[in-house]
């Protein structure tokens, strides 16, 4: 890796705000070729919105973009991409009834005689990229099927056919296996290799050691350090990351705890987790820690009935419920908040009021006719409690900012007076102010004796609101860690399956 | 490190499951093809076997008449539906092609036929122009834009022809020919519908533009983010569809002579359902021109079928309905296992 | 994001205004044409021959609000007045046919129903499949025949009016069905639900609605008043045969989208629909007595407001996100099919 004094690509002091929320306070970083650099931070730290400046997917307000050392201007993405950077994005977008090669050549298929397309060619030189990356993929074979690592190796070549010098890959890894992670590894190395600098966001501490050289960490919009990773110990970059008093924010009252609520015995879904055991009991708030893909979310969404389990099965109170059905879960008294606000959590189309009582629809119904003015009532009631900012009730819950997304979202789940309550990453993209109103309201409905279980990517928040850290990892349960005992190291540790802890 | 020989391990197997995948993709859809094929046969054989006055040249003749000019729709239906759109004025389009076909011979009998010909296209062209501009830049949902303009071109036809209509007497002879008569035994028509399948089935496999609806109808999102311009690529869909109702209508005016503002009516559903049994999907991104073709003369053989076979005529249209609903639930079955054993294969292999 | 929100209470009195407007227009225009268009008989007349389609353009609201479609309907009311008049050829008591053809339209939306709920098949192309399978079925079981012998007290219901007012029988039924299914959809937790499934069918399943079960009966619903509509209409006519009613499906659709309801599910009212019918009415009525307007016109007018009701609110909309400069405005996708608009993580900074 030769230190050459233009960086491919530098961004300069950029600033992005929507509104009243400034995403990007200051972004400053630059890449070189043949460096691979890590962009690390928390949830809300302003990596989405600094990799959408560079994309030219969004304009920033201030501050400029240099390829090269010189000032660009990207006005879309297609900018960017001329300019030679490529985003790889955790959701890979490809055509999945078309062929590999087709995928990678969309638009630009090389042509023959009578501007016919040369299948032979496009073939061809797909395979050709493929190679160069190490891989070995049938170019010939539809992208439907392939696996989330195969299509994010397709996206690759695509970036590399239409000449990228720098790829921003955006938590690669969140999906991938062990296997899978060491062949993009054997990628990101044969790129490296050949002079393209590569953007690495990631959290999995062991990772970014593995294979960046340097490390750009951003904390409330702003980058906060850049070094070499080489110069750094994971607890160093944790530090850079949290950097703040954890007990000041996450204030947890203690609660009694009372007798198991939910209880779940040896659940599994081939493929994603297996042999899930645990229980959460009243007044606890036991935390689902583990990094993205270590099937949380799927353990959740199996309990609540969302998904069909294929083994094992969930108690609430001693009572045995029936696989896959949501209201069974709803009426042996369990609410599920789940992770994805905008397309899970509300209808975006509908009113405040509407998205609040959709869950108690039954009680506020009298001869088969909703009352109007009960609906209205609950609604009030629940935004008062939980001291939801808006304009009117009957406002489209989009005008909402996240955070009181989020409220409106416990309203409706609080509203069914649950026994358990699941909520799945509580305070994700919400602000400061918000996060800890959402925290104290954790912390009251454990102490009302409700059992909390709560799944979180934020080591923070765990630390602070977990009575109990239950750790995944590969969808096995790798670590069970009490209160006094738990800290990043042993979460992390269990997190990334490297060591397995028992309270 | 270790990675490097997990990869090698990996690769190893990598090019033969590949290799399988893909042959294993291949044929399940060649079968999809070689499925409507083989009904078609087994179809034709089983009424031959029955009534072999079936497979008599003149019973074939007619089967492939009755076919071509749902061929001809069904190619063009199947541009839209690629891209997942669907268009339900093909019939009023093809009225009100067919009529003006009609006048004009009757009105200028030495009209060169090529003319007239161009003249429909042009006039379905337009018709399609403005479905798909209302598509495109007005971004109204096709099914909405088309069923409007289903009936306010049906309208337009019924104001036109005001109660006429044209007559055989008053057409050339030779451009009835066209309609009826054969070349080399082969009926004319067909080899019209022969050669616009193999045009449009050339264009959607081998050159950018078609493979560019394949892309919007599979995956709008990335067919953007790729900088596919799908509104132009949606809009000559369009365009091309109402061309080739165009094309259709001044065929059936040369096929039946007497011509009023009734024409075509229901063929809309009769064409969509031919593409769909044929492998188009509905929900865009795949299927062929070729299967289409195949779709509605499959479609149109069981109506022969069910009439030599002396079966109630009155079964033909629900068998129709009954082929559709197979098809369409065979293909989300095809789907599904499709899905299921290309996921095996990749996790097999990374995991 | 937009400043202005409107509720859906709001967007919606926009809607009935204007169709409310365009009625009036109609009726202006249509007295112009003839002297004889502002009278009770063209009133009677006029909802007459609007009965059926209105009636199936309750149920139709409901799945639409529920982005799903319906496209067999007209077929079910051909089967279903197909089976009237073999049942009365074979000598059963007219009101238990009545029954029948109600239950055979359930069995057909059931159909339906299970295509696509059980069997994920998209409705679209289901229901034209069911279109001609419905309607063939109809063939099969009357044939060319037509039977019109029915009893003279239900023919004379059916055509006649109510009382010695100007209404129509047909329209005191379509009156209260109208009313329950407004409520139904309006002031119900179902209807709540069906909004929910219509506008975000994921977040309604993570919000614990059966959408499967819920969608299946809205099917078998469409069907039983096609059903419905197919007595009806054999009583109407004095006629049960096998080709009534075709066409009438793309009329109760434009019925439908006229009336507000969106094509993506989720927002629609059927007070709006309601008054889509009358609008539909009173274009048909204007047009056929005019003298001096050729009556092809219908076709070409329905046609175009049908767009129209789609494309001016786009146009309005695009004028308006231009003048506020917001990139982040929300753009609904233009095919049949709903694509995600939601770009990852839009709120984490």
């Amino acid at each position: 890796m030769s230190d050459s004094p233009t960086p491919l690509l530098a961004l300069d002091q950029a600033e992005k705000s929507y509104g009243a929320v400034r995403a990007l306070r200051n972004g400053t970083l630059s890449i070189g070729p043949g460096e691979v650099r890590a962009l690390m931070g928390e949830n809300g730290a302003g990596k989405s919105t600094l990799v959408k400046v560079l994309g030219g997917v969004v304009q920033p307000d201030a501050g400029t973009v240099l390829i090269d050392g010189a000032p660009v201007e990207f006005h879309n993405p297609t900018d960017a991409r001329d300019a030679g950077i490529a985003i790889i994005y955790q959701e890979p977008t490809l055509f999945p009834d078309l062929s590999v090669a087709e995928n990678i050549a969309m638009g630009r298929h090389p042509l023959g005689a009578a501007r016919r397309i040369d299948k032979r060619k496009m073939h061809e030189e797909a395979a050709e990229l493929l190679k160069r990356l190490g891989v070995r993929l049938d170019a010939e074979r539809p992208v439907r099927g392939l696996s989330i690592a195969d299509q994010q190796v397709v996206e690759i070549a695509k970036a590399l056919s239409f000449d990228a010098k720098v790829l921003i890959m955006d938590e690669p890894t969140a999906a991938l296996s062990g296997p899978e992670v060491a062949r993009l590894f054997g990628v990101v190395n044969t790129l490296k290799e050949r002079g393209a600098g590569i953007l690495f966001i990631s959290h999995r501490l062991e990772e970014v050691f593995a294979i960046c050289d340097t490390v750009t960490v951003m904390r409330d919009g702003a980058v906060v350090s850049d070094e070499k990773t080489a110069n750094l110990t994971e607890d160093d970059l944790v530090r850079r990351m949290v950097g703040r008093d954890l007990d000041a924010l996450f204030p947890k009252t203690d609660a009694t705890i009372g007798a198991a609520l939910l209880n779940v015995q040896r659940l599994t879904r081939e493929g994603v987790f297996t042999d899930v055991s645990f229980e959460v009991k009243a007044g606890e708030i036991v935390a689902l820690a583990g990094l993205v893909g270590a099937g949380r979310s799927e353990v959740a969404r199996a309990i609540f009935g969302i998904d069909k389990a294929d083994g094992g099965h969930v108690e609430v109170e001693g009572k045995r419920l029936p696989n896959g059905k949501p209201t069974a879960a709803m009426a042996a008294g369990i609410a599920f908040v789940p992770e994805d606000r905008r397309q899970q959590g509300l209808v975006m189309e509908l009113s405040i009021k509407r998205n609040a009582t959709i869950t108690s629809l039954a009680r506020l119904t009298k001869l088969g006719l909703i009352a109007g003015k009960a609906e209205r009532l609950m609604a009030e009631e629940w935004a008062q409690r939980l001291q939801l900012k808006f304009h009117s009730l009957n406002d489209n819950v989009g005008t909402l900012s996240g955070g009181n997304q989020q409220k409106v979202v416990l309203a409706k789940w609080l509203s069914t007076e649950p026994k358990v309550l699941i909520v799945d990453e509580p305070t994700r993209g919400i602000d400061v102010g918000t996060k800890s109103e959402v925290h104290r309201l954790l912390s009251d409905l454990a102490g009302q004796g409700i059992a909390v279980l709560m799944i979180s990517s934020e080591l923070p928040e765990v630390l602070g609101m977990a009575d109990r850290v239950l750790v995944m990892h590969e969808g096995r349960i790798t670590g069970e860690i009490s209160r006094a005992e738990a800290d990043e190291e042993r979460i992390m540790r269990a997190a990334t399956g490297r060591a397995e802890v028992a309270a | 490190m270790s990675a490097q020989t997990e990869t090698a391990s990996g690769g190893a197997v990598a090019p033969e499951a590949g290799a399988e995948a893909r042959r294993r993709t291949d044929v399940i859809f060649r079968v999809r093809e070689l499925g409507i094929v083989g009904a078609l046969g087994l179809l034709i054989l089983v009424t031959a076997l029955i009534e072999p006055r079936f497979v008599e040249a003149d019973s074939l003749r007619n089967l492939a008449l009755n076919a071509a000019i749902f061929a001809i729709l069904a190619a063009g239906q199947t541009l839209v539906l690629v891209t997942r759109n669907v268009d339900l004025s093909v019939s009023s389009v093809l009225a009100l092609s067919a009529f003006m076909a009609g006048t004009l011979l009757s009105d200028h009998p030495s009209l060169p036929i090529p003319i007239v010909f161009l003249l429909g296209m042009g006039l379905g062209a337009a018709a399609g122009a403005l479905n798909g501009f209302l598509v495109t830049f007005g971004r109204v949902p096709a099914l909405v834009v088309t069923l409007g303009t289903l009936y306010a071109f049906r309208g337009l036809a019924f104001l036109w022809t005001d109660g006429r209509q044209v007559n055989a007497e008053t057409l050339p002879d030779s451009f009835l020919n066209i309609g009826t008569g054969t070349i080399l035994g082969i009926p004319t028509l067909a080899l019209i519908a022969l050669v616009v399948v193999l045009i449009v089935g050339q264009y959607l496999r081998d050159f950018r533009s078609g493979r560019e609806l394949y892309a919007i109808g599979s995956s709008p999102e990335a067919a953007r983010l790729a900088g596919v311009r799908t509104d132009r690529r949606v809009l000559s869909a369009f365009v091309i569809a109402g061309a080739l109702a165009g094309l259709g209508g001044v065929l059936f005016t040369a096929r039946f002579g007497t011509v009023d503002a009734t024409a075509g009516n229901g063929y809309e559903f009769t064409v969509i359902a031919a593409a769909v049994v044929g492998g188009v999907t509905i929900n865009g991104g795949s299927g062929s021109v070729y299967g289409a073709a195949i779709g509605a003369v499959l479609l149109g053989t069981i109506t022969s079928s069910l009439i030599v076979l002396k079966v109630d005529s009155f079964w033909q249209q629900a068998a129709v309905g009954a082929l559709l609903i197979t098809a369409i639930a065979f293909d989300r079955w095809i789907g599904l296992r499709l899905d299921a054993a290309l996921r095996q294969r990749s996790a097999r292999r990374a995991g | 994001m937009p400043a202005e929100s409107r509720t859906l209470a709001q967007r919606l009195m926009r809607w009935e205004t204007l169709i409310l407007g365009l009625i009036v227009v109609a009726w202006i225009v249509g007295a112009g044409l003839s002297g004889d268009f502002l009278s009770a008989d063209s009133f009677t007349t006029a909802s007459l021959d609007l009965s059926e389609v209105a009636l199936m353009a309750l149920p139709m609201a409901l799945l639409v609000v529920a982005a799903e479609i319906d496209l067999s309907v007209a077929s079910i009311l051909a089967l279903s007045s197909a089976c009237m008049g073999e049942l009365w050829n074979s000598g059963q008591t007219i009101e238990i046919i009545f029954l029948e053809c109600i239950l055979i339209g359930a069995a057909c939306g059931a159909v339906n129903g299970f295509l696509v709920t059980r069997l994920g098949l998209p409705s679209l192309a289901v229901t034209i499949g069911t279109l001609s399978l419905f309607r063939g079925l109809a063939f099969v079981v009357i044939g060319d025949q037509s039977v019109t012998d029915f009893p003279s007290t239900w023919t004379d219901r059916a055509f006649g009016n109510f009382g010695s007012t100007a209404i129509p029988n047909t329209m005191v039924l379509f009156g209260v069905l109208a009313v329950i299914f407004a409520v139904l959809l309006h002031g119900t937790g179902f209807g709540r639900k069906i909004f929910a499934i219509g506008a975000n069918e994921e977040a309604a399943r993570f919000s614990g609605v059966r959408v499967k079960r819920i969608k299946f009966w809205l099917f078998v619903l469409s069907g039983a008043v096609a059903g419905l509509a197919g007595v009806v209409i054999s009583l109407r006519n004095s006629t049960a045969a096998a080709n009534v009613g075709t066409g009438f499906e793309l009329t109760v659709v434009t019925a439908v989208v006229l009336g507000g309801v969106s094509i993506f599910g989720g927002k629609g009212s059927l007070g709006g629909v309601i008054l889509a019918l009358v609008l539909l009415g009173s274009i048909n009525k204007a047009l056929t007595l005019s003298d001096s307007i050729s009556s092809y016109w219908i076709q070409i007018v329905t046609g175009t407001l049908l767009i129209g009701s789609v494309l001016v609110p786009n146009l309005a909309v695009r004028a308006r996100e231009a003048r506020a400069h917001n990139f982040h405005g929300r753009r609904q996708w233009p095919w049949r099919t709903r694509v995600d608009t939601s770009r990852p993580q839009e709120e984490s900074a």
